[in-house]
C-alpha cells in the first residue's frame, strides 16, 4: 500500500480550513529554545535597565507610604467617615482581578484545548503571580495594625477566640491565599522542563547550579512526561473552579453586606467577567511592546492578539451587559434606596468616575469588532490601557459611589485620596514591574517545551514530524 | 564488551518524534523493561508506543481534595461550633453552606498539592545527579533530538545484540552511556 502512495504530496487543506500556523516562518524547534531561552542569556541590554531602575525606585517608594501608614496610623489616607473603604480596597480588587488572566489562559484554555495560549501562558501566569502579590499588600495594611493580621489566619488569639467563618471576609482569606498557591504550583509546574532546557544550555557555574536545583533534576523521559501531563491536566481542571470561585468569593465580600449598590446577586459572574477582561488588558499591555522588544514576534503572532482581543471584547460586553442590568434590578426592585443609588451612580457626584468606567469598559472594546484594529499592535496597546483604566474605575464606582452617600443626608460626605494613597498605588506598580523584569531576565518567558509541542514537527503523524506518507502511524 | 557495572546503558538518537516513536513501539514488542524514551517535549501516542499504563497520579490528587474537603469542614465546625461557639444573628452555630467556601479553597489547595507533588514523587524526583545528564549529547533532548535509552540493568540486555536492534531502528548515532 506504502508505495502506491509514497510519492503523493500531502495535499495542503483547502483555503477556506487553513489555519495560520501557531509558529510563523516554520520556525525549527531549535529555533525556539533559542528564541526564548536567549531572552534570558547573554548580556542585559539597556532597555532592561531603563525599565528597572525606576521600577525599584518605584518600590521603594511604596516601600516608603507602608511604613509611613503603619507608623503613624490609617488617618493618613482618605477614608473616613461615610466612605470607610478607600483606594486599598479599590486597589486589591483591581490588583486581583489583573491576576485572573493568567490562570484562566493556562487552565480554563487548555481544558479547551485553545492551543495558541502556548505563546503567552507563561508571561500570563507569571503577571498573574506578581498582580497578587501586589493585591495582597493591601487588605494586610488597610487593618491598620498591621500586627494583628494573623487574626486572618485560623488561629487562637489572646482570648482563645478563633476567628468567624460565617464572614465572607474568611472565605475571601482562604480563596486568595489558595488562588496565590496553586498558581505558583502552576506557573512552576510548567516552568520544570523549562529551567531543564535554560540548565542545558547554561555556560556559567551559577547558572548551571541555580537552573539545575530548581529543574529538579529533570530529563525529559516518557515515563515522567506521562505522569507530568495528567498532573497538568488535573491542575488544569482544579485551577478551572478555583479562578470562577476567587472573584465570587471577593465580590461576596460586597454583596454579602446589605448596601444598596452592593447587596445583588449579579456580583459573582459580574466579577468574575470583569476580572478576565482586566487581566487580559494588562496581558496585552505587558506583552505588545515585549513581542517586538524580545523579537518573539514569530511566537506571539498577531493571530494571538487578535485572540486575546476577542475575549476581551466578550468580557467586556458581559460587563456592559451586567452595569445594564444593574440598572435595570435597581428600577425593577421597586427599593427607592436601591434606585437613589444607581441614579446618584450615574448623575451624582461622582458622575464623572461612573463615565469615565463606561466609556472604558463597554464603549472601547467594542471597537475590537473590527479586524483592521485588532490587528494593529500600537492601537490595540493604547485600547488595552483603557481597559486597565475603567476596571480601576469600576471597583472606584463600586466601592466610593456606594458609600459616599448614605440612607440619611447626615451621612453623606465626598471621598478625597490623599497623596499617600496614590503613591501607595503607583508604587505596587513598581513592585509588580520589578518582578516581572526579574522574571524577563532569569527565566524563559514563553513555554519552551509547550511551543515546541504544538508545532507541526513535533507531531509524529505529520510529515514534518518524519511520518512516511501512507504509514500506520 | 559484556555490561560492566561502569556503563549505564545504550543511547540511541533520533532526529523526528515519529522515528523515535516507530523504534520505541520495536523495543516494547522485543521485551525490554529497563529503557526509557527522552524528548524534549511530550510526544503524543509515545505513551502507547512504549506500552506505559495511565499515570497514578490522578489518585494521589483526589486524596489530597477529599483531605482538604473534610479537613476544612472539620476545622470550622470544631472551632465555631464546638471550641468556641459565638451567637451571631441567630445563625446555627454550624452551617455546612457558610462553611462551603473555605471548604471548597482547601479542597483546590490539596488536590493541587496532591498533583504536583505527586507528580514529583512518582517521577522520583527531585533528583540532583542522574548518568544521563553528564553524557556529552544528552542536553540535546531538551532541544531538538529524541533519544532511546537502554539500561544495562534490563534483563535482556547485550552489549551487541541491543546495539544492533537499535541500528535497524534507523537511529545514525548510538553511544555507551557511563554510570
Amino acid at each position: 500500500m506504502a508505495d502506491v502512495i509514497a510519492n503523493v504530496e500531502v495535499k495542503a487543506p483547502p483555503a477556506g480550513l487553513e489555519r495560520e500556523p501557531l509558529v510563523l516562518n516554520q520556525r525549527s524547534l531549535g529555533w525556539i529554545s533559542d528564541a526564548i531561552a536567549g531572552v534570558a542569556e547573554g548580556k542585559t541590554p539597556r532597555w532592561w535597565w531603563i525599565a528597572f531602575i525606576p521600577s525599584v525606585i518605584a518600590m521603594t517608594v511604596m516601600t516608603v507610604m507602608i511604613v509611613y501608614l503603619l507608623s503613624t496610623g490609617v488617618g493618613v489616607w482618605g477614608p473616613g467617615h461615610p466612605v470607610m473603604w478607600g483606594w486599598a480596597i479599590i486597589n486589591f480588587v483591581w490588583w486581583i482581578g489583573i491576576g485572573h488572566a493568567g490562570t484562566l489562559i493556562s487552565a480554563i484554555l487548555f481544558l479547551l484545548r485553545q492551543r495558541w495560549r502556548t505563546s503567552i501562558n507563561r508571561a500570563a501566569e507569571a503577571m498573574t503571580i506578581f498582580a497578587v502579590m501586589c493585591a495582597g499588600i493591601f487588605p494586610l495594611i488597610h487593618i491598620g495594625r498591621i500586627w494583628l493580621g494573623w487574626w486572618l489566619f485560623p488561629l487562637p488569639n489572646q482570648n482563645s477566640i478563633w476567628p468567624q467563618f460565617r464572614s465572607p471576609l474568611m472565605w475571601d482569606v482562604f480563596a486568595v491565599s489558595t488562588y496565590f498557591t496553586v498558581s505558583l504550583l502552576f506557573w512552576y509546574m510548567g516552568l520544570i522542563p523549562d529551567l531543564a532546557v535554560m540548565r542545558d544550555r547554561a555556560k556559567t557555574k551559577i547558572r548551571k547550579f541555580a537552573y539545575g536545583l530548581f529543574s529538579l533534576g529533570w530529563t525529559g523521559s516518557n515515563r515522567h512526561w506521562s505522569n507530568y501531563e495528567k498532573a497538568y491536566l488535573i491542575l488544569a481542571g482544579l485551577s478551572t473552579p478555583l479562578v470562577l470561585s476567587v472573584h465570587s468569593i471577593v465580590s461576596m465580600d460586597f454583596s454579602v453586606s446589605q448596601l444598596p449598590g452592593w447587596h445583588t446577586t449579579i456580583f459573582p459572574p459580574y466579577f468574575v467577567a470583569g476580572a478576565v477582561f482586566s487581566g487580559f488588558g494588562m496581558v496585552l499591555s505587558l506583552l505588545i511592546p515585549l513581542r517586538t522588544i524580545l523579537k518573539l514576534e514569530d511566537i506571539i503572532t498577531v493571530r494571538h492578539v487578535e485572540l486575546m482581543c476577542k475575549v476581551v471584547l466578550a468580557t467586556g460586553s458581559i460587563v456592559g451587559y451586567a452595569y445594564a442590568m444593574e440598572f435595570f434590578i435597581a428600577w425593577y426592585s421597586g427599593n427607592p434606596y436601591e434606585r437613589y443609588a444607581f441614579i446618584n451612580r450615574a448623575m451624582g457626584p461622582y458622575a464623572w468616575g461612573y463615565w469615565v468606567m463606561i466609556g472604558c469598559n463597554v464603549i472601547v472594546p467594542q471597537c475590537f469588532w473590527f479586524k483592521s484594529i485588532r490587528s494593529n499592535m500600537l492601537i490595540v496597546f493604547i485600547l488595552s490601557i483603557f481597559v486597565n483604566i475603567g476596571m480601576w474605575f469600576e471597583r472606584f464606582v463600586i466601592v466610593v459611589i456606594s458609600l459616599h452617600r448614605d440612607f440619611l443626608p447626615a451621612n453623606w460626605g465626598y471621598f478625597k485620596p490623599t497623596w499617600v494613597d496614590i503613591t501607595t498605588y503607583m508604587g505596587t506598580f513598581g513592585l509588580f514591574f520589578t518582578l516581572f523584569l526579574l522574571f524577563i531576565r532569569f527565566m524563559p518567558i514563553i513555554a519552551i517545551t509547550e511551543v515546541k509541542g504544538v508545532t507541526p514537527q513535533a507531531d509524529p503523524h505529520h510529515p514534518l514530524g518524519g511520518a512516511k506518507p501512507g504509514g500506520h502511524h | 564488551m559484556a555490561a560492566t557495572p561502569k556503563s549505564y546503558g545504550l543511547i540511541a538518537e533520533f532526529l523526528t518524534p515519529a522515528d523515535a516513536m516507530h523504534a520505541a513501539e520495536k523495543v516494547r514488542d522485543a521485551g525490554f523493561r529497563k529503557w526509557d524514551v527522552f524528548t524534549p517535549f511530550p510526544v503524543h501516542g509515545m505513551d502507547q508506543a512504549m506500552g506505559i499504563k495511565n499515570s497514578k497520579v490522578g489518585y494521589i490528587a483526589f486524596a489530597g481534595g477529599v483531605t482538604g474537603y473534610t479537613s476544612g469542614m472539620l476545622m470550622i465546625w470544631w472551632m465555631n461550633a464546638v471550641d468556641y461557639p459565638i451567637m451571631i444573628g441567630g445563625k446555627p452555630m454550624f452551617s455546612p453552606f457558610g462553611a462551603f467556601p473555605p471548604c471548597y479553597e482547601l479542597t483546590i489547595l490539596l488536590g493541587a498539592f496532591g498533583s504536583l507533588f505527586g507528580m514529583l514523587f512518582l517521577n522520583r524526583l527531585p533528583r540532583l545527579h542522574h548518568p544521563l545528564l553528564k553524557h556529552r549529547r544528552f542536553a540535546l533532548a531538551s532541544h531538538d533530538r529524541f533519544f532511546i535509552v537502554i539500561e544495562t540493568a534490563d534483563p535482556k540486555y547485550s552489549e551487541t545484540e541491543t546495539r544492533k536492534l537499535l541500528e535497524s531502528m534507523g537511529s545514525k548515532n548510538i553511544e555507551v552511556v557511563e554510570e
